[in-house]
């Protein structure tokens, strides 16, 4: 008993920090835009909430940093891939590298440094929560939620009403960042609380692929996230407990990603992605 | 009545009671000027027909009017202000209404999210615009289920969408953008109702279209453009097809049946027991049996979606055959669509800008598309790039595209040249059998006697035409013999001398015994 408990909580802990992630992607995801920085937005994130936590001591402040930064790199995707409309899925993995590579090197002086306060975690776990009923209610029964789904479907439907699609867009691709920016805050003041190098450590693409996998839905995001806490604790688990290799079971979860972008692959045939997912909008193209 | 008939005088002194009055409107793009000192009037309660071939400026008058464009000069009037039309929002609010040609919606939502799209409450906006929608729909008699997803519903219904979200946004006038062109005969009777009642209501409606029949039947009176001008608004009593037509192309256009149907030729296709599946699976054709003879035009008419797209495919090497036998001349027709043009086999495409051509590569490049691995255009593995272009002003000039050069990408050009390039390509000397399906949907009147006259020319030395049209009309004053197809299986042929539009729309919704 209390190990499944234990197991649980573990699973929880893991789990928030994708879930958190995985949400924000799929707001800018279904407003058609990609976003695979996510793993750099969570690394600024990391960092700007740790150093904000050891120099002022203020964990809310540390929160609103992480914020701050993670949004700041969204809005470099967002300038790229709105108004100027390069290819989504380059400049993502470009904001992957620029992020991770930011935090490695700002990050080098605090290198192995505890954190000097202690922050709870439930207050991430009632947020991640709470955020995914807020988003899955603000999808199905609000207009703004309407035009945002509107706006990943067929963004030409928007403009023709006179809704300003490139605005739509920011905003979802804004929100995307601060989310990463909460997951990046948690990894850094509670789940690892000091700073190292590739904090992150993969729980973006984790995340990016999760987005995939549950089909764009805040509600599945949440189960999603909790199997994969539930992997990821296996994984610790069997370490040790058995012959086999630990090199393995810790590639266990990326692997899953790879299965889920293959179930994903039916699934975007059955029709579940945005219809405009990563395209650029441009009134009256052809 | 009388009231719409007196306004509806052009010059009429009471042009004060005009909703919308346009003022010298003038457009200017580079090289052109699509709107030329444009005038007119829109009086409340009557459609107003707005002619002219493609070209002649109504897109870019319809732009200006949804706020799209600002005009160069002139001046735009509601209700008698000057109205500043700067963007598609303010247009909406100030009563304007665009039912576009192709309609823009959500195809994954149901009818009540797209419409709660544009006109709902911030909280809970599907439930709170269903009432309003449901009250339309009585009033106008826009029947349309406003929990139904929107990729279930046919062209018709979707279109009935479009027209209602017009009205919950407060639309007073309502531009329709050719809204006959993918609509079967029987749901082009039910819109003209939508029509009558909304105007019966008191709205304007400009009506836009190719199809003179149909003008003559709803407008109330028409506005014809020509070259960015208006050249002239009749009353529709006082005005015919032959002479809308004439001030829409600026000489006269004859609208017989001209075909005289040849005596049969030798038996060129033969297809038995045809059996093909549709791109989700299922069984698309069903047995599909039928003789084309040389010289001979065949139509094939239908409801979207009957399984005339997979025929065409299947005939063009593009789908595979699950049953059944093609031959062509004798021999069994196989292989894929490069083996079967070089039999004869020309495939002039439904989608004629993403199948018919590559919209990124130039005119030259589109025109080589079949043969830019033989003699001229390729020599000992190299492309002779002097001979393609060579060929390609060849062709630019023999079937008259409009084109600034040979280099130009194909995707810069207007439907009706695009189509013209396409003709070009696939018409050889040597073939044999033409697959063309809507080929002159949208285009205007010009070019689509042009492509008439190309069709009609191939037959005439030998060639048979598959033509898979939409337009009844088209295909009763073009073809020998009209089959139609239902559910996958042919009924017919009929004599397209003997039948009438009217038999064929029943047999088409599966309405005859």
């Amino acid at each position: 008993m209390n190990e499944i408990s234990s197991a649980l909580l573990q699973a929880v802990s893991f789990g928030t920090p994708i879930l958190l992630a995985c949400l924000g992607a799929t707001v800018n995801e279904r407003a058609g835009v990609s976003n695979l920085g996510v793993e750099g937005m969570i690394a600024v994130g990391a960092l700007a909430a740790f150093a904000t936590a050891n120099s002022t001591g203020n964990p809310w402040l540390a929160v609103g940093a992480a914020i701050a930064a993670a949004t700041a790199l969204a809005c470099v995707h967002a300038v790229a891939t709105i108004p100027m409309r390069a290819n989504q899925f380059v400049s993502g993995l470009a904001l992957t590298l620029l992020g991770t590579g930011l935090a490695g090197l700002l990050g080098k002086s605090y290198e192995g440094f505890p954190l000097a306060i202690h922050v709870p975690e439930w207050p991430f776990v009632a947020l991640a929560g709470l955020l995914t009923l807020l988003l899955a209610f603000v999808f199905s029964f609000t207009r703004p939620g309407l035009i945002l789904r509107s706006t990943g479907e067929n963004p030409a439907a928007v403009d023709a009403l006179g809704i300003s699609v490139p605005l739509v867009r920011f905003v979802a691709v804004l929100i995307g960042g601060a989310f990463s920016g909460l997951a990046g805050a948690f990894l850094s003041l509670v789940y690892r609380p000091s700073w190292m190098d590739n904090i992150s450590g993969g729980l973006g693409w984790l995340a990016v692929a999760l987005v995939i996998f549950v089909a764009w839905s805040p509600l599945r995001a949440a189960a999603g996230a909790l199997f994969f806490g539930v992997l990821y604790y296996l994984q610790f688990r069997l370490q040790g407990a058995t012959r086999f290799p630990t090199e393995l079971l810790a590639a266990l979860p990326y692997l899953l990603v790879l299965v889920a972008l293959g179930v994903a692959g039916a699934r975007q045939a059955a029709g579940h992605a945005p219809a405009a997912l990563g395209r650029p909008y441009l009134r009256g193209e052809r | 009545m009388t009231r719409i008939e007196t306004l509806a005088q052009p010059g009429h002194p009471d042009v004060t009671s005009a909703v919308l009055s346009l003022r010298g409107i003038t457009k200017r793009f580079p090289g052109v000027t699509a709107n030329d000192q444009v005038s007119l009037e829109v009086y409340p309660g009557e459609v107003l027909g707005l002619l002219g071939e493609n070209g002649a400026g109504k897109s870019t008058l319809i732009s200006i009017l949804y706020g799209l464009y600002q005009p160069d000069e002139g001046e735009i009037l509601l209700d008698g202000q000057p109205a500043n039309l700067s963007s598609p929002a303010q247009a909406l609010r100030r009563g304007m209404g665009l039912v576009p040609q192709h309609p823009l919606l959500v195809e994954r939502h149901t009818v009540a999210e797209n419409l709660a799209l544009g006109a709902g409450s911030a909280w809970q906006p599907v439930r709170q615009v269903t009432p309003r929608i449901l009250e339309l729909s009585r009033t106008y008699g826009l029947e349309v289920n406003p929990a139904a997803p929107v990729h279930t519903l046919s062209p018709g219904e979707k279109q009935r969408v479009e027209i209602l979200r017009a009205l919950l946004g407060g639309a007073r006038i309502l531009i329709l953008d050719e809204p006959t062109s993918v609509l079967t005969p029987q749901e082009v009777e039910g819109l003209f109702q939508i029509m009558r009642e909304l105007r019966a209501g008191g709205k304007s409606l400009i009506f836009i279209s190719h199809k003179l029949d149909e003008v003559m039947e709803i407008c109330d009176r028409t506005v014809v453009l020509r070259r960015g001008k208006v050249v002239g608004g009749l009353p529709i009593a006082e005005a015919s097809k032959a002479s809308l037509a004439e001030l829409m192309v600026g000489r006269s256009v004859s609208f017989e049946r001209r075909r005289v149907t040849p005596p049969p030729g030798p038996l060129l296709l033969s297809v038995r027991g045809l059996e093909a599946r549709g791109g989700r699976g299922h069984l698309a054709l069903r047995g599909v049996n039928f003789d084309l003879h040389e010289g001979e035009v065949l139509g094939v008419a239908g409801v979207t979606g009957n399984g005339q797209t997979e025929l065409v495919e299947v005939l063009a090497g593009l789908r595979p055959v699950s049953g059944g036998a093609v031959s062509l001349g004798g021999v069994p027709l196989t292989g894929d669509p490069a083996q079967r043009f070089a039999q004869g086999v020309a495939h002039i495409p439904e989608d004629r800008l993403h199948t018919g051509t590559v919209p990124t590569m130039s005119v030259s490049e589109n025109l080589a598309l079949r043969e830019y691995g033989q003699l001229p255009f390729s020599r000992g593995g190299l492309r002779n790039l002097q001979a393609q272009d060579e060929f390609a002003r060849r062709m630019v000039e023999r079937y008259a595209v409009s084109t600034p050069n040979v280099q130009t990408p194909s995707r810069l050009l207007s439907g009706g040249n695009i189509q013209k390039l396409i003709l070009a390509r696939e018409l050889t000397e040597q073939v044999r059998l033409i697959l063309a399906v809507h080929p002159t949907y949208g285009l205007d009147i010009g070019a689509t006697e042009q492509v008439h006259q190309e069709l009609l020319g191939c037959a005439g030395r030998g060639a048979g035409v598959l033509l898979v049209g939409e337009d009844l009309d088209e295909l009763l004053s073009l073809c020998d013999r009209v089959v139609v197809m239902l559910h996958g299986q042919l009924l017919g042929p009929f004599d397209a001398a003997q039948t009438s539009r009217k038999a064929l729309g029943l047999q088409m919704t599966g309405g005859a015994a």
